[in-house]
């Protein structure tokens, strides 16, 4: 449902937003009930003359049903979610599956500096290839990414691949991604980070192996 | 009494240990702040709605600026109203008075801790306004950013706002004593601990809860202005220290403090709705023991805000686990507060429909929160403007509707007047109808992936599109409407304060004891200091000519 709003573009982004629809129908549906009992009471039990209210203690066993048994139901919705949510964890962000390409990512006020490993695939050679504020990969490729920042706490974060992860300064942080689908999308950072945390927006650009390579071959033409 | 009466004015209303006149005290300048963190966000919201305009009765809003708006609203709107409001200060209004008694224990301690908060109050209000300007690096204030004017820009803004909040919580602290120490102490003849009301149960739990949390928040604090005034590194990773320690420290405070202000607030809807449907409260135990149940959970969820912190993976299992479950007291009590509606006789007067609204808002909020509390949609979700919408609806009817709740039920009983109904109920609905068209537009734009604290999406293609931008003119303009209408309310309150009609001590045929008093209240309470025969909620109880039995009144 997530993805009437914002695009799908990576393997994590299909398994957070079932566990969101999930989540969504479970509680949607207590959502529906309660206010529905909320206000068919109010209207039910107006004030009427010559009707008194109720003396109902709600201290007797068979009374203390009306709250125990949804109660029950809430505690089984609770283990289907949770269940939900730690199989989906592990899936995007516990497991880091093998990985085909790596990439650094360096946060600082304000902005973002990507490094490519080039066309030998690999980072700390000389075909490294750095930008800023643009980075790009290439479809259907996992990705592991060492996030740090250089000052104070970043987030990066691409809704289209539901991913976020913060940048803390003297940590390094691994993670990954695998995008799925082509296309440019935005890159944001999630925690505030001084004047400039609103100037600090990046592209991503997913494109083809082709497409890849053309672009590390323009980077050299142009001495990048 | 004499003593009290020769006072001058200053000693009477300014320096008085009277424990209804430092509520009010707490009450107004919560309500002052309220009015001030109101105008910060109409200011943001503006900015949002029509990126880099001229603000009517601000101006133009920079970056700097915006940062310091955010920040100081959050952190006015829990610390300077939803505390002082609920806990201070109808917490010192009520409690002696619904415990039969003439004032806390002790009531210098007391007029010391309004001393400490209103100075806390002078300061963040200086504090925006000091070269370099308000602190912002939001309310969460994350070191190395707030640690450090190199990276955050305000280098009096930000020790300031620092120094304000460290001396808020003293205030608190000393305030938590008071209530807890009264309580066990104080009580009417005959009161035991199942005659208690439930909001007074509601305020000493969350003072236990805030208690239990603040210490190493305060402690937190002083390293964090140490890291700002003396070159120390407790929190810069450059020198040994580890920023991520500070956001344990703030969660672990910070996550309980929802519930410290989230109980008094289900406290006053359980006041008011028993009185509205004259029903007794269904499952009293149940209701307490589930309290007690959130406020010790409470301290097992901070991790929650960390699910992407960079903290080791595995934690967020447990954390997910011990935030679900969090759902399940409160749960239960929601289906008490809905069940004590069944069979009952209910009247809408103005404080009813705020109570009933806070049941229907709050639930929006409480089940968004399960969005959150899973850590995998967490990832997506986190920073969003969904988390924004969340907790909008759990505080806004924490603060603002349980607060007018309990000020339109108990404004007969401090100013010995009726509020007048009909502007009350315009009221009501000029807040709730446009409140919700506020926050909905924001859980769509916190699903479409727009995170907070940004000045201006302009620089974001999938972001600042026709659709998103009109959703973020909807919520501005709905929250100017909901803004124009609290003068409303404020008509209403000095109009009716003045010369409103006036009220007997017990207009809403209530059994709690502060109803017992004269209207308003004299120094020392009570005429005659009451006994108590039974529990706080008998209505209708079968076979009795009236349809409430006053807990002082012999059987």
């Amino acid at each position: 449902m997530l993805s009437w709003l914002v695009p799908q573009a990576s393997t994590s982004a299909r398994d957070i937003d079932w566990l969101f629809a999930l989540i969504l129908l479970t509680v949607g549906f207590w959502f529906v009930v309660a206010q529905a009992v909320l206000f068919t009471f109010i209207f039910r039990f107006r004030r009427r003359p010559g009707v008194s209210a109720a003396y109902v203690t709600g201290e007797r066993k068979e009374e203390k049903r009306w709250i125990s048994r949804p109660h029950a139901l809430v505690i089984v919705c609770d283990v289907v979610l949770i269940t939900g949510a730690i199989l989906t964890w592990k899936a995007v962000k516990q497991d880091l599956p093998p990985a085909d390409e790596r990439v650094r990512i360096i946060a600082q006020q304000w902005a973002w500096v990507f490094v490519h490993p080039g066309p030998d695939g690999k980072l700390d050679t000389d075909d490294d290839v750095r930008t800023v504020n643009d980075l790009h990969v290439k479809v259907d490729t996992t990705y592991h990414f060492e996030l740090t920042s250089r000052d104070v706490v970043h987030s990066f974060s691409v809704p289209a691949f539901r991913l976020k992860q913060d940048a803390v300064p003297g940590r390094m942080v691994t993670g990954w991604f695998r995008p799925t689908r082509l296309g440019t999308y935005d890159v944001q950072c999630a925690e505030i980070c001084g004047i400039g945390h609103a100037l600090m927006p990046a592209r991503l650009t997913v494109e083809t192996a082709a497409e890849h390579t053309a672009w590390y071959q323009s980077r050299s033409a142009q001495g990048g | 009494m004499a003593e009290a009466d020769a006072q001058s004015f200053w000693s009477r209303y300014l320096f008085s240990t009277d424990h209804k006149i430092i509520g009010l005290q707490y009450l107004f300048t919560g309500m002052f702040m309220g009015l001030v963190g109101a105008f910060l966000a109409y200011v943001f919201r503006m900015q949002l709605a029509f990126p880099g305009a001229h603000v009517p009765l601000y101006g133009v809003v920079t970056p700097l600026q915006y940062n310091a708006l955010v920040t100081n609203h959050g952190a006015i709107m829990i610390f300077w109203v939803a505390m002082p409001i609920l806990i201070a200060g109808l917490g010192n209004y009520l409690i002696p008075l619904m415990l039969g008694c003439d004032d806390m224990v002790f009531p210098r301690l007391n007029r010391l801790s309004y001393q400490i908060f209103f100075l806390s109050a002078v300061l963040i209000l200086v504090s925006l306004f000091v070269p370099g300007g308000g602190f912002g690096g939001a309310w969460t204030a994350y070191p190395p950013l707030s640690a450090s004017a190199q990276y955050n820009h305000t280098p009096w803004g930000a020790p300031l706002w620092l120094i304000a909040v460290a001396l808020e919580f003293v205030a608190f602290l000393l305030g938590g004593i008071n209530f807890i120490t009264t309580v066990m102490n104080a009580r009417a003849p005959g009161m035991g601990p199942l005659q208690i009301p439930i909001f007074v149960w509601m305020v000493v739990i969350a003072s236990v809860v805030f208690m239990a949390s603040v210490g190493p928040l305060v402690a937190g604090a002083i390293m964090l202005l140490f890291d700002q005034l003396l070159g120390t590194h407790f929190y810069d990773p450059k020198a040994g220290g580890d920023p991520l320690l500070w956001q344990h420290l703030f969660w672990f405070f910070g996550h309980p403090e929802v519930y410290v202000v989230l109980l008094p607030a289900l406290g006053i809807v359980a006041e008011v709705i028993t009185v509205f449907a004259r029903k007794k409260l269904f499952a009293y135990k149940t209701i307490l023991y589930t309290s007690f149940a959130t406020g010790i959970i409470s301290f097992f969820v901070w991790a929650h805000h960390q699910f992407v912190a960079g903290i080791d993976p595995r934690m967020a299992h447990l954390f997910t686990i011990t935030t679900l479950i969090i759902s399940i007291p409160i749960a239960e009590m929601t289906f008490a507060f809905i069940a004590t509606l069944y069979g009952g006789s209910i009247e809408l007067r103005t404080p009813m429909l705020w109570a009933l609204a806070f049941i229907a808002e709050f639930l929006i909020g409480g089940v968004t929160g399960i969005f959150l509390g899973a850590n995998a949609t967490d990832i997506y979700l986190h920073d969003s403007y969904f988390v924004v919408a969340h907790f909008h609806y759990t505080f806004f009817p924490i603060a603002v509707i349980a607060g007018f709740a309990a000020i339109t039920f108990w404004f007969p009983k401090m100013f010995g007047r009726h509020m007048n109904e009909t502007l009350g109920k315009i009221h009501f609905w000029g807040t709730i109808i446009p409140f919700n068209f506020v926050f909905i537009p924001l859980f769509v734009l916190g699903a479409a992936g727009e995170h907070r604290r940004i000045y201006s999406y302009e620089h974001f293609s999938q972001l600042f599109t026709p659709g998103l931008q009109n959703l973020r003119v909807l919520a501005t303009v709905a929250l100017v409407v909901m803004l124009l209408f609290q003068f409303v309310f404020l008509y209403n309150f000095v109009r009716s304060w003045i010369a409103g009609e006036k009220a007997e001590p017990n207009p809403w045929r209530a059994n709690t004891l502060e109803w017992a008093a004269p209207s308003p209240p004299p120094h020392g309470n009570f005429a005659e200091m009451p006994t108590v025969y039974r529990g706080p909620y008998e209505y209708s109880v079968p076979g009795r000519p009236l349809d409430y039995w006053p807990q002082h009144l012999p059987s």
